[in-house]
């Protein structure tokens, strides 16, 4: 188990990242070294522009790099996708409106040739996973917006990849709401031993989720601090009061502050 | 009650509008005869004759309505005096145009939202080919299709209808199959789905409220298409060679009622496509 949870799930070494635009080249990523072990929960913050979500996506095969090396699961992206290495969600819960909840957790397994057995008892285990057993059969528009983004989560979580990547997952909810399922987020990390990747602009956010905080600055995206954090596996919500959280929440502050001294 | 009481209001507007409309236009006739009999007439004594002409130049309400009983049940349904028999006749017209039409509309959107030179070099021209008169084009394709052998006036009122009807279908479902956003397709992608699923699972459905908006219009568009397609010479069978019928020999009462036993079709066959679009709406999770 020990040396499971020291093995390198996500690998990038150099890796650069050119966009061509009609304003000419923008560099969204500069010479990204990172290396992502199995179990981590690693967040990436940063302004805008600072290439987190281009990382994420890179990751996930929707971006491709210009240069360097990125690996998953010891493998090219597109190679990882293939295999189902992760599950990605956005910062909209982008639910089909003409499908049930249910029927939305049930897309990916359709398109992944589940059998119709198999998908029925996938979507039950994780509508309990993210504790929306009983509202399967309701339509998107009968959800609030957090419980969307519990169903989007659920959706991704249906066909068991390893890693699950989320980009600002929580942004356009409010703070109360977002409280709430940052600790589901946690416990269901504890539950499933997942390596999530985890893009945001909330410092408590990154600092109360991670076990590794990657700070990135803009222009070009770059990583400017990786901090392993010391806090403990078991968070609960008041661990944001304690002298620990607020001084990596400063280290972080300070990160960010630092990359913006370039501009 | 609230959504009756306006179209009352705007009708019984109507109606009074066309009965002064027709005291108006008839009434010269009425002088006229009036004249050449050396007589002076009043007013009073004007009006009631206004009402019950055999050939008036705009019959008033109550007469349009008697011929349209007359024609829809004055006579069994297959006499070729029944408005019903021209009714079923300009209908199958209108469904084989309609269908038609829906059929090349989807699958020119398919074809143009697939393939860039598709969108480049048919949408123009999708778009040209409703600017040019109908009433042009149509006996042109009737001449077309009895050249090809074609007997019959089925096959070139169906053309004709779905000529019309194919342009909102197109418009429509090019929208529709164009809606999904970005991310929605790249979340499709992180599953790595095929060109095939993204467009069964995603496209499809989400283009179908614009699908369905376009079905009114076409439909209308189809029928009018239709009794176009019937008024060229020769055509005998369809509300359309009724209108010409009556109005070639003078009898504008005919012509009348064809215009709205027309007009009552278009209703049910919007009305039946609102029902259906209601049903679909519903199967596709949509608030009542």
């Amino acid at each position: 188990m020990k040396d499971k949870a020291s093995q390198p799930v996500i690998e990038a070494r150099g890796l650069n990242l050119v966009f061509q635009t009609a304003d000419g080249p923008v560099q969204a990523l500069k010479d990204v070294n990172l290396t992502i072990n199995q179990g981590d929960f690693v967040s990436f913050i940063g302004p805008s522009g600072c290439g987190k979500t281009t990382f994420l996506r890179a990751i996930a095969a929707l971006e491709h790099p210009t240069s360097g090396t990125l690996t998953v699961n010891g493998m090219p992206p597109d190679e990882a996708r293939r295999r189902r290495a992760y599950g990605y969600v956005f910062q909209a819960a982008g639910l089909y409106p003409w499908r049930t909840i249910a029927g939305n957790i049930r897309l990916p397994l359709e398109i992944m040739g589940f059998s119709r057995a198999e998908q029925d008892e996938r979507t039950a285990r994780v509508l309990d996973l993210v504790e929306l057993t009983g509202f399967g059969k309701k339509f998107p528009w009968q959800l609030s917006g957090g419980m969307q983004q519990r169903a989007s989560i659920a959706r991704a979580l249906a066909f068991d990849a390893d890693i699950l990547l989320m980009d600002e997952p929580f942004g356009a909810l409010d703070e109360i709401v977002r409280d709430r399922l940052n600790e589901e987020v946690l416990k269901l990390w504890a539950r499933t031993g997942k390596t999530i990747g985890f893009v945001t602009h909330s410092i408590p956010e990154a600092v109360y989720l991670s076990t590794k905080i990657v700070v990135m600055s803009p222009r070009p995206g770059r990583i400017t601090d990786v901090i392993d954090s010391p806090l403990p596996k078991e968070r609960p919500l008041d661990i944001r009061d304690s002298r620990e959280f607020i001084e990596i929440a400063h280290r972080v502050r300070e990160g960010l502050r630092a990359g913006h001294h370039d501009d | 009650m609230n959504r009756v009481l306006p179209v009352l209001t705007v009708l019984t507007g109507i109606v009074v509008i066309w009965y002064a409309a027709a005291v108006w236009m008839n009434a010269a006739w009425v002088f006229d005869q009036a004249q050449r009999a050396g007589q002076e007439v009043t007013w009073a004594e004007v009006i009631p004759q206004t009402m019950d002409q055999p050939r008036p130049l705009l019959p008033p309400p109550h007469q349009v309505g008697a011929e349209l009983w007359k024609g829809l049940f004055g006579q069994a349904v297959t006499s070729k005096r029944s408005l019903v028999y021209h009714g079923i006749v300009t209908l199958k017209g209108t469904m084989m145009g309609f269908g038609l039409g829906i059929v090349v509309g989807v699958l020119l959107a398919m074809a143009i939202v697939r393939f860039r030179v598709m969108d480049l070099s048919v949408m123009p021209w999708a778009i040209i080919s409703q600017t040019v008169p109908i009433v042009a084009l149509a006996p042109m394709i009737i001449t077309v299709s009895s050249q090809l052998g074609l007997s019959g006036r089925d096959v070139p009122k169906a053309v004709i209808a779905a000529y019309l009807s194919f342009f909102p279908v197109l418009v429509s479902m090019v929208k529709g199959l164009r809606s999904p956003d970005q991310m929605q397709l790249d979340l499709l992608k992180t599953y790595g789905a095929g060109e095939a699923a993204t467009f069964l699972k995603l496209r499809l459905p989400a283009s179908m409220p614009y699908f369905f908006a376009s079905l009114k219009v076409a439909v209308a568009a189809s029928l009018v298409g239709t009794i176009v397609g019937e008024l060229p010479t020769g055509a005998i069978e369809g509300l359309g060679a009724r209108m010409l019928i009556g109005s070639q020999f003078g009898e504008p009462l005919i012509m009348w009622a064809a215009l709205f036993a027309a007009a009552i079709l278009a209703g049910l066959l919007i009305l039946t496509v609102g029902l259906v679009e209601r049903v679909a709406r519903r199967r596709m999770g949509v608030p009542a």
